[in-house]
């Protein structure tokens, strides 16, 4: 199961936390903030002959003993990085980067709302619901 | 196919309005429905340059951002796309349309110059708004010799 989504701007600075259970979500903050420097490895590493059909998604980006961390980076260096837990057995490439495409539709939705300015932290509920969705149905 | 003149009917009344309630208001007064004018387009260019893209490949430099300009978002906004695209490669961009859909009604060759630039101040901010999502931050400004033909000139500040 998912135990962090977040969302990161190209400013750097997290956009939108979600973390199951709550108290942890400061030590997930450090986790991903030491994996930002690792998303922008991969991605410069990739070169053109790798790049994914849809958004570039370097997968993997490295285990812990108790999760593994995942990216995604958007055409607009928005960055999106999940924990899963890594008790559950190994995740195929596939799911992972269909989550983060559904992540990414949902996240698009949600910068198309004219009410909300830009820079503002997410509060739409449809996205909150789809993030719990996903983070339930990564089993 | 009706709908490739819905957004030119809506831009058109959006300009008229905006000058409707002056209509000679003055360089003060025009500033600033140019610059209302702008920023409505900055605010789509934003959102645009965030659901386009969403399926093509990543972008490796400057020149593939412009490209996607010139091609998809054109091609999405104005159903053609760019006509040309020059650059002096240091962040200079020339993009030339010669038959800019928003001035073809109104006249072919020298009548009405004067008053097309505020038929420009939207897509202008347009494409300030996708190139701002897209990681550039950049002054575009745009030049009408002669209807329909149209440039759009941007200087790229620097990429953030």
């Amino acid at each position: 199961m998912a135990v962090c989504i977040m969302v990161i701007v190209k400013e750097n600075y997290p956009f939108y936390v979600r973390s199951i259970p709550v108290e942890n979500e400061l030590k997930f903050h450090s986790v991903v903030h030491t994996s930002l420097d690792l998303v922008d490895e991969k991605i410069s590493a990739m070169g053109k002959a790798l790049v994914d059909q849809r958004g570039l998604c370097p997968g993997l980006l490295y285990p812990t003993e108790d999760y593994k961390v995942y990216g995604y980076v958007t055409n607009s260096k928005v960055k999106f990085v999940t924990l899963v837990d890594s008790s559950n057995t190994a995740h195929r490439d596939n799911e992972i980067c269909s989550m983060f495409w559904k992540l990414h539709n949902s996240y698009t939705d949600v910068t198309c709302n004219p009410f909300p300015n830009p820079g503002d932290r997410i509060r739409p509920r449809v996205f909150d619901n789809m993030v719990t969705s996903l983070m339930t149905q990564v089993c | 196919m009706a709908d490739t003149v819905l957004f030119e009917f809506l831009h058109t009344e959006m300009v008229a309005e905006l000058w409707a309630p002056d209509p000679d208001p003055g360089p003060g007064g025009q500033k600033t429905s140019l610059t209302v004018l702008e920023s409505m387009g900055f605010r789509v260019g934003q959102t645009l340059g965030e659901r386009l893209p969403q399926e093509t490949l990543g972008f490796r430099e400057e020149l593939d951002v412009l490209r996607f300009l010139c091609k998809d978002l054109w091609v999405a906004v104005f159903h053609k796309q760019m006509d040309s695209l020059r650059t002096n490669h240091q962040g200079t961009y020339v993009l030339q349309d010669n038959s800019f859909r928003l001035l073809i009604p109104m006249a072919s060759g020298l009548q009405y110059v004067e008053e097309a630039p505020k038929f420009l101040a939207f897509t202008c901010g347009l494409l300030c708004g996708t190139l701002h999502t897209l990681g550039f931050q950049s002054l575009v400004t745009a030049f009408v010799t002669a209807l329909p033909a149209c440039e759009c000139w941007r200087w790229c500040l620097h990429a953030h």
